[in-house]
């Protein structure tokens, strides 16, 4: 089973809902990232996204600009980050890690080589957020091939046909984007949220994972409450902004972050 | 050259994919697939309408002031050598560049969508400067993003958006050119999805862009060929447009795509010469990626990272391309050359002294390049180049090489 089915599989068992936080991979250093992504696993962490920095994030808000900005300034590129998934699987053989970012970084090394790359570094699944199903044939053959699951994101415009062809190419689970925006846009309609989760169940039976806009504990718990899911990102990396000088202090000022939603949502 | 029947396909492009070739396409997050999908809609219906036809055609008559003239530059040809060189005047156009034909029609469809705002990107300002102004005529919001280092290139163009009423977002992330506004532009979109309509300034970006930019821009060609058959009885043999993301170019070439005997050269800028890797030829010096919602020619380092470009001109200050030159170049029908930045000015110096005329420094690459072509050619033999726009915008950069503060 993939480490993705065995980690819902488990959560599902436990009455617990996945909490997926997202950081970008070299923010602010390389050597910062691998002790982060151990120490969010340590304070309820289940499954891991991990950005990869790209020039032009046109689907990201300011934050995640600066952070893919800090992360390129050491020159973290798609390699550099599938040997930090390498390290950090050395001592943890069971976080599935989901790739987050976009097409351009991976087209360049051709699809083959890098599920092959991925593979071996211990990468589960990807998320390319600018390759719609429509465009992505023959990247999903190749993934499939590697057992790499291919997470595609769903908006409050998908409309139902779309729904049902991205339920079909995907792998993993599914991304549902809580609102109309950028990574790090406000206030998020949990209502509105369950409202369109109803609709996407009726089409398939991954589990359903919700980002944007949860920014506490009260968010966090609240979407766990419609979703199987809840995806933190911009928070997050905000701290890390907040602590370029003090890198040694990011993975306990993450992780304590994380701890407070997991706890909101195991309450 | 392609054979006759793969000319007549070339001519069909996109597909309803948006495809030309293995070029083009929707690359966009999920977010904006509902907002593209819609306007390729829409679009397919107004593009067929007679009425949205007329309409689109009286403001090109009466607002923009078409046709513009087909101009026999007889001392330039004279004195350069060669070929006689005809000009495309868009520089004589409403607002003094090829853009505003783009943006009529599009601000048409913003109209017909009952959008209340409408978003730009710009590089020189001249798409921002059009946009502005259509929406000062229809009534609409309008909110111009554009990179912090065009803003103090081409101030002029800046503060003529604000006497239109548009507000300019000068963007300070990444390298604060074309492509960031476009990035910031397409953030802007995804955020007030229901509300704006983003009319994008060249013929590259998500399907359907391409196709209905160039289908805007068109009219250049289909004019400049019935000029070439009125004014000298024939097709000219060879068509030169500068290339920044494409729609001067593609408006005057593809209603020529069938026309074998037509060469056409796509000029992109290069900067400070191709060998010292600043400047912004990603047909010439690139590879094909993705990047702004298609797959193109790009100029990116090994890692797929976009890479910073150069030119003298901000409006081909741009890594990437449209998605059908990708394509044209492949096929072997047009050919995409390079006018370094001294190059472009030292033209810019000769039509305006040789001829009055002073073009636009992006225009000026596509002049650089036919006076060196023309010198390859006979003296019967015609080259048709499209002055995109005008140099009134670029005086300040111009002056500021002179050491002089205007
Ligand atoms: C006068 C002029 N020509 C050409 C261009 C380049 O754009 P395109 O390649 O889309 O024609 C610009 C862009 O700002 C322009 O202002």
């Amino acid at each position: 089973m993939s480490r993705i089915k065995d980690c819902f599989a488990r959560l599902e068992t436990a009455g617990r809902k996945a909490l997926i936080p997202y950081v970008t991979a070299g923010d602010p250093s390389p050597a910062v990232t691998v002790p982060l992504l151990h120490a969010m696993v340590e304070a309820g962490a289940d499954i891991l996204e991990l950005g990869v920095p790209f020039s032009d994030p046109m689907a990201d808000g300011p934050v995640i600009q600066l952070a893919c900005e800090r992360a390129l300034s050491h020159g973290t590129r798609l390699l550099d980050v599938l040997d930090m998934v390498a390290e950090f699987r050395t001592t943890d053989s069971q976080t599935p890690i989901v790739l987050m970012g976009y097409l351009n970084t991976v087209e360049v090394l051709g699809y083959a080589n890098f599920a092959a790359r991925a593979k071996a570094a211990g990468v589960d699944g990807i998320l390319t957020v600018d390759l719609p199903p429509e465009e992505s044939d023959e990247f999903v053959e190749v993934m499939r091939a590697a057992e790499i699951d291919v997470i595609y994101l769903l908006a409050p415009t998908t409309d139902e046909s779309r729904i049902k062809s991205v339920c079909e190419k995907g792998s993993g689970y599914v991304y549902y984007v809580s609102l109309k925006g950028v990574t790090g846009s406000a206030a998020l309609d949990v209502a509105a949220v369950e409202e369109k989760l109803k609709q996407v169940r009726r089409h398939t039976d991954m589990p359903l994972g919700v980002g944007f806009g949860i920014r506490d504990d009260a968010s966090a718990r609240a979407v766990s409450q419609v979703a199987d899911g809840v995806i933190v990102g911009s928070v997050l990396v905000n701290r890390i902004a907040e602590l370029v000088a003090q890198p040694e202090q990011i993975p306990a000022q993450v992780s304590r972050i994380i701890a407070g939603m997991r706890a909101a949502m195991d309450a | 050259m392609p054979t006759k029947a793969e000319l007549a396909a070339l001519m069909q492009l996109p597909d309803d994919r948006g495809h030309f070739g293995p070029y083009g396409g929707r690359f966009v997050s999920e977010t904006l697939i509902g907002a593209l999908q819609e306007l390729e809609s829409t679009y397919e219906s107004l593009w067929r309408d007679p009425e949205f036809q007329a309409e689109f055609d009286k403001d090109l008559a009466h607002y923009v002031g078409r046709p513009s003239p087909l101009y026999h530059a007889e001392r330039l040809s004279r004195e350069n050598g060669g070929a006689q060189i005809y000009l495309k005047r868009e520089d004589l156009n409403h607002t003094g560049a090829h853009k505003v034909n783009n943006t009529i029609g599009q601000a048409l469809i913003a109209k017909k969508m009952g959008k209340p705002r409408v978003i730009a990107e710009t590089g020189a300002g001249q798409h921002g400067v059009a946009s502005a102004t259509v929406a000062a005529r229809l009534g609409l919001e309008c909110v111009v993003y554009m990179g912090i280092e065009d803003v103090r290139r081409q101030a002029l163009n800046v503060y003529r958006m604000k006497l239109l009423g548009a507000t300019v977002v000068p963007v300070e992330s990444g390298t604060r050119t074309l492509k960031d506004a476009m990035n910031e532009a397409m953030r802007d979109w995804v955020t007030n999805v229901d509300s704006t309509y983003y009319i994008i300034g060249t013929a590259a970006g998500p399907h359907p862009y391409p196709k209905l930019v160039r289908d805007f821009q068109s009219i250049i060609g289909r004019e400049a060929r019935q000029q070439s058959l009125d004014q000298i009885g024939r097709l000219p043999d060879a068509l030169v447009a500068c290339v920044g993301g494409g729609s001067n170019a593609i408006g005057l070439f593809h209603p020529f795509i069938e026309d074998a005997d037509v060469r056409m050269y796509g000029v992109e800028a290069g900067g400070y010469g191709i060998e010292t890797g600043q400047h912004a030829a990603p047909l010439s010096a690139g590879r094909p990626g993705v990047l702004h919602g298609n797959r193109t020619y790009l100029m990116e380092d090994d890692a797929g990272q976009i890479l910073g470009t150069h030119s003298v001109s901000a409006g081909l200050d741009y890594p990437g391309v449209g998605p059908e030159h990708a394509w044209l170049k492949d096929a072997g029908r047009a050919e995409y050359v390079d006018a370094t930045d001294e190059e472009a000015l030292a033209a810019f110096r000769t039509l305006t002294k040789v001829e009055g005329i002073m073009p636009a420094l992006e225009s000026s690459h596509a002049v650089a390049y036919a006076l060196k072509l023309a010198r390859t050619m006979r003296k019967d033999q015609i080259i048709v180049v499209n002055l995109s726009g005008r140099g009134d915008k670029d005086i300040h950069t111009v002056a500021s090489l002179d050491g002089i503060d205007v």
